[in-house]
C-alpha cells in the first residue's frame, strides 16, 4: 500500500502511468476481439477472457516445455484461436443468431463455464507463469524505467492491432465484414455469406484475445479464474471505449489500464477493479456509446 | 365546442429532414378522420408524436383541452388515447384473452372485471373464439384485430389506428370497417387513423387530412377533399375521381 | 383465499404438488444427515431460484449480480447480531429497506438511463464486483478476514436466533421456498404479473397499453431483491461465517441462475425442479467419482456447466415445460 507518511517521487507516478500505458495496450487488444465480435456478429462473448485463458495456458505449455518465447509464438497460437473462434461459431453459436438475448448469454456463460473448468481440472488452481530470460530487463529514458516485456508486449498488441485495422480496412473479405455490420439484410441481398463472413469474425476476435493472451502470459501469472475477470474487464473497456470503434478499444485499453496503475498506486492494488467499475457505471448512465463509439439504436 | 384533439403547427425534424412541417387540425369528439398521403408523408411521425413517443420539435398538440405534447406513450395511454402498430406489436407469449386483459387492466384493478371487459371487446371484434391461443399463433389480420382490442381494452376517448386495414383482404376489410362505424356509432369513440386502402377511407372517414411532404395540403370533408387539385396530383392520381 | 390460489390449477397439478408438500415435511424424520444438508441446499437456491425469476421471467430483466442482495442480507443481520445481539427476524427487517434501497438504485440508474439487455446485466455484475470488494475493505464486518458468528453447542433449538439442529434450518427454508412459491404464484396472476409478463414481451407495446414501464420495472428489482436478501440472512446463521471474497462473487451469481434456467424460467415450477434436478444430478456425481476413487477440483462445476449447454441447446425453455407436457399438466395459462 502507497504510505501516506512520505511523499511518493513524482517519477514513481510516471513509471506507474507509463507501465499502466502499456499494459492497456495489451488490454486493448484483448477487448479489440470483443468489440470485432459484438460489432459484427452482435453476440455477446461471455467466453472472451476464457478464450485467452485457453492462449495463455498454451503459451505457458510451449514455453516449459520447449523454450519457445512467447513473442515467437504469438502468430502461431493466434491462428490456434482463430480455428477454435471459427468452429464455434460455425458449430455452436450460429445457431443461437436469431434466439432471444438472454438464450445467447446462457449460452456462451456454460461455454465459458466450461473451458475455466477443462483448464482447472488440467492444469490445477495454481499460478503459472512464463519467465523469459529478459523477464527482468528495463530500459531507461531519463527518469522513466520502462519494464522490456511490458513494452515488448505492448508494442506486439500494436503491430496485432494495426494488422487487423488493415485487414478491415484495405482487404475485400474485411469490407465485406463490416458491411455485414452495417446491414445485415443488405449484405444478404447483395449475396454475402454471412454466415461464413460471421464465423470469420469471431474467428478474428478470437485471433485476438489470442494474441493479447500470448502476451499478457509475460506480464501476469495465468490461473483458470482469470478468464472471468478479463471478460469483464474486456466489457468494461469495450464499453468504456465505444462500441464499434477500434480505435475506441485501444484508447479504452489504455484509460483502463492507467487508471487501474494509478489507483493501485493511490489506494490499495485490490482496490483497482473499483475504479474500472466506477468508470463503466458513469459510462453506462452518461454516455452509453463510450467516448469513440457511434449512437448504436 | 372544443375539439377533442386539436394540432397546432406541429413540427418534428430528424437529422436535418423535415418530417412533419407545421402541420395543423382538429378532431371533434364522436367523428372518424383519416390521414392519408403518400408513404414518406410524414403520417406515422405525427401519430407517434400524438402518441407520445416523441416530442414534437414545434408547436402543440392539445387532448381534451390539455397539452400532451412531450408526454410518455404510457401517459397518453391514461389520458384516454389508445393506439396501433403500423408492423403489429401483440404479445406474442401470451394468450389473446390475455393480451386483452392487459389493455383492460389500465382502468381496472381486478383481474376478475378486466376479464369480464375483455370479453366484451373481443366479441365486438370477433376474438372470443380464438381467446385461448397464443397471440403468436394469428395470422396477420387476426392480429391486427387483436391490436385494436388491446387498445380498446383501455377504454380510450380516441384510437390512433396506423394503417389497420393494409394487407387484409376485401372481406376482412369490410369486417373491422364495420366493426369500427359500429364502435363510433354505438359508444361514440372518436378515431383517427392512417390509411392508404381508399376504399375503407371514403366508407369510414367523416374528415380526411391529406399529408404530403409533411405539410398538410387538404383538411376537409372527404367528398371537397379528394378533389381539390393539389391532393390529385401528388397522391390519389386522376383516375381516384373519374 | 384458497379458491383464488388453486383457480385454474389442474386436478393433477394439484395432486403432485400436494405429495411433494407431504414428502418434504416429513423429510427429516427419515433421511440422514447428509440428505438433510443437501435438501437444505435444494430449498436454499429453489428459493433464490423463485426470488431471482421475477425479475428474469416475469419482468424479464437479467440479473448476473444477485449475490449483491444474498451478501447485504447476510451481512445486515450478522452485524446487528454480532454487533449488537439483535435477532436475525429484525435483522432481515433491517436488511429489507437496505436491499430494497440497493435494488432502487440500481434500478433507477438502469432504467432511468435505458440501460437494458446485456448492458444491464453487466451493471448489476458490476455491483456486485463492488460490493465484493467493498466488504473486503469493511473492516467493522470483518473484511477480507472473515465474519463469524458465535456457534455454541445447543440444547434445544432456538427459532428467534436461528440456533440449532439443522432440522430446524431445513424447516425455515422450506417455510420461506413454499412462501415465495405463494406469492409469486399470486403476483404472476395479478394485475402487476400482467404488466410484467407485457413488459417482458414487448416494452414498447407494453408503454403503448398505458403500463407505465419504469415503475413496474422498479417493483420487479425491488422485490426481487428484498426475497433474495432472507436466503443471505438465512446463510448467515446457517453457514456462520461470511467472507466477501465468497458471498458476493460472481461464481455464486452464476450459481443461482442455473437452476431456474434449467428447470424453466418464468413458470412457477421451474426454479424448483432446477433446484433438485441440480443437486440430485451433483449428488450422483459425486457418487460415482466417489466409487471411481476420483476427486478433481472443477469436475462438479464443469458437470453444471455442460448440464447448463444441454439445456440452453435442447430444451431452451427448460426441463418444467418439457416435464408438464409429458405429465399433461397444463400449467395455468403461463
Amino acid at each position: 500500500m502507497a504510505s501516506r507518511d512520505r511523499a511518493v517521487p513524482a517519477e514513481i507516478y510516471l513509471n506507474v502511468a507509463v507501465s499502466g500505458i502499456l499494459t492497456g495496450l495489451v488490454y486493448g487488444l484483448m477487448a479489440l476481439g470483443l468489440s470485432v465480435i459484438f460489432g459484427v456478429v452482435r453476440v455477446v462473448n461471455f467466453a472472451h477472457g476464457e478464450l485467452m485463458t485457453i492462449a495463455m495456458y498454451i503459451a505457458v505449455v510451449l514455453f516449459s516445455a520447449f523454450k519457445l518465447d512467447p513473442l515467437i509464438m504469438l502468430v502461431p497460437i493466434a491462428m490456434v484461436l482463430f480455428a477454435l473462434g471459427y468452429a464455434l461459431q460455425a458449430g455452436v453459436i450460429n445457431a443461437f443468431i436469431t434466439r432471444p438475448e438472454h438464450t445467447q448469454f446462457l449460452l456462451l456463460i456454460a461455454l465459458a463455464i466450461i473451458i475455466v473448468n477443462t483448464l482447472l481440472i488440467i492444469f490445477g488452481p495454481d499460478a503459472h507463469s512464463v519467465q523469459t530470460s529478459y523477464a527482468f530487463d528495463s530500459f531507461q529514458v531519463g527518469k522513466l524505467i520502462i519494464d522490456a516485456t511490458k513494452l515488448y508486449a505492448a508494442a506486439a498488441a500494436l503491430v496485432a492491432a494495426t494488422a487487423l485495422f488493415a485487414f478491415f480496412r484495405f482487404t475485400d473479405t474485411g469490407t465485406a465484414i463490416r458491411a455485414c455490420a452495417d446491414n445485415y439484410a443488405g449484405a444478404l441481398t447483395v449475396g454475402l455469406d454471412v454466415n461464413r463472413l460471421y464465423a470469420l469474425t469471431f474467428g478474428l476476435g478470437a485471433a485476438c484475445v489470442g494474441a493479447a493472451g500470448t502476451v499478457l502470459v509475460l506480464i501476469i501469472d495465468v490461473t483458470p479464474q482469470v478468464g472471468p475477470v478479463y471478460t469483464l474487464l474486456a466489457f468494461v473497456i469495450v464499453i468504456t471505449g465505444g462500441l464499434g470503434s477500434m480505435p475506441g478499444s485501444l484508447l479504452g485499453g489504455v484509460l483502463i489500464g492507467v487508471t487501474e496503475a494509478m489507483a493501485g498506486l493511490i489506494f490499495t492494488p485490490s482496490a483497482k477493479s473499483m475504479f474500472a467499475f466506477a468508470i463503466l457505471v458513469l459510462v453506462l448512465l452518461f454516455r452509453p456509446q463510450g467516448i469513440l463509439g457511434r449512437k448504436i439504436s | 365546442m372544443t375539439p377533442l384533439l386539436a394540432v397546432d403547427a406541429v413540427s418534428k425534424r430528424f437529422r436535418g429532414l423535415v418530417a412533419v412541417d407545421r402541420v395543423s387540425f382538429s378532431v371533434p369528439q364522436g367523428v372518424i378522420c383519416a390521414v392519408i398521403g403518400p408513404n414518406g408523408a410524414g403520417k406515422t411521425t405525427l401519430f407517434n408524436m400524438i402518441a407520445g413517443e416523441f416530442k414534437p420539435d414545434g408547436g402543440t398538440i392539445t387532448f381534451g383541452g390539455e397539452r400532451i405534447d412531450g408526454h410518455t406513450p404510457d401517459e397518453v395511454c391514461r389520458r384516454g388515447i389508445g393506439r396501433t402498430f403500423q408492423i403489429v406489436r401483440p404479445f406474442p407469449g401470451l394468450s389473446v384473452e390475455d393480451n386483452v386483459v392487459t389493455g383492460a387492466l389500465l382502468r381496472r384493478s381486478e383481474v376478475r372485471a378486466a376479464r369480464l371487459h375483455a370479453h366484451d371487446v373481443l366479441h365486438r371484434l370477433d376474438l372470443f373464439d380464438k381467446r385461448t391461443l397464443p397471440a403468436s399463433a394469428l395470422t396477420l389480420p387476426d392480429r391486427k384485430r387483436l391490436e385494436v382490442a388491446r387498445a380498446l381494452a383501455t377504454d380510450p376517448k380516441l384510437l390512433l389506428l396506423d394503417e389497420v386495414i393494409a394487407g387484409l383482404r376485401p372481406t376482412e376489410t369490410d369486417r373491422i370497417v364495420a366493426a369500427l362505424r359500429d364502435l363510433n356509432r354505438e359508444t361514440g369513440l372518436t378515431i383517427l387513423l392512417i390509411e392508404h386502402v381508399m376504399r375503407a377511407v371514403m366508407a369510414l372517414a367523416q374528415h380526411i387530412v391529406v399529408l404530403h411532404h409533411g405539410a398538410a395540403i387538404a383538411v376537409g370533408a372527404p367528398e371537397v377533399v379528394v378533389r381539390e387539385r393539389a391532393v390529385i396530383d401528388s397522391y390519389l392520381g386522376g383516375e381516384a375521381v373519374a | 383465499m384458497m379458491a383464488q390460489l388453486t383457480e385454474g390449477v389442474s386436478r393433477r397439478a394439484l395432486l403432485l404438488l400436494a405429495t411433494l408438500l407431504a414428502a418434504l415435511l416429513i423429510a427429516p424424520l427419515v433421511v440422514n444427515d447428509y440428505l438433510l444438508t443437501a435438501l437444505i441446499l435444494v430449498l436454499y437456491f429453489a428459493y433464490i431460484g423463485q426470488a431471482w425469476n421475477i425479475m428474469m421471467g416475469f419482468a424479464g430483466q437479467l440479473s448476473l449480480g444477485h449475490s449483491l442482495y444474498v451478501g447485504l442480507g447476510a451481512y445486515t443481520a450478522a452485524a446487528l447480531f454480532i454487533h449488537f445481539g439483535i435477532g436475525p427476524w429484525l435483522g432481515f427487517l433491517v436488511a429489507i429497506p437496505v436491499t430494497a434501497a440497493c435494488g432502487a438504485f440500481l434500478g433507477f440508474l438502469a432504467f432511468r438511463f435505458g440501460v437494458a439487455g446485456v448492458y444491464f446485466a453487466i451493471l448489476t455484475i458490476a455491483f456486485a464486483e463492488f460490493a465484493r470488494i467493498g466488504f473486503d475493505h469493511f473492516a467493522w464486518v470483518g473484511g477480507s478476514a472473515g465474519f463469524f458468528l458465535p456457534v455454541k453447542q445447543y440444547a434445544h433449538n432456538d427459532l428467534w436466533l436461528l440456533r440449532g439442529a439443522p432440522a430446524m434450518f431445513y424447516y425455515v427454508m422450506l417455510a420461506a421456498t413454499a412462501l415465495a412459491f405463494i406469492a409469486c404464484r399470486l403476483l404472476l396472476h395479478s394485475r402487476i404479473g400482467y404488466f410484467w409478463q407485457a413488459i417482458r414481451e414487448d416494452e414498447r407495446a407494453a408503454r403503448a397499453t398505458g403500463i407505465d414501464t419504469f415503475r413496474y420495472k422498479m417493483y420487479a428489482v425491488i422485490i426481487s431483491a428484498v426475497m433474495t436478501s432472507f436466503a443471505g440472512v438465512f446463510h448467515a446463521f446457517y453457514y456462520n461465517n461470511l467472507f466477501p471474497e465468497q458471498i458476493f462473487h460472481i461464481s455464486r451469481s452464476i450459481e443461482f441462475i442455473l437452476a431456474p434456467i434449467i428447470g424453466g424460467i418464468g413458470s412457477l415450477f421451474g426454479p424448483l425442479l432446477g433446484a433438485f434436478l441440480l443437486e440430485t444430478l451433483a449428488e450422483g456425481l459425486r457418487e460415482v467419482l466417489a466409487l471411481l476413487g476420483v476427486d478433481v477440483p472443477g469436475l462438479r462445476q464443469l458437470f453444471f456447466g455442460v448440464c447448463l449447454l444441454l439445456v440452453v441447446m435442447l430444451l431452451p425453455d427448460g426441463v418444467w415445460p418439457w416435464l408438464a407436457r409429458r405429465l399433461r399438466i397444463k400449467e395455468s395459462k403461463r
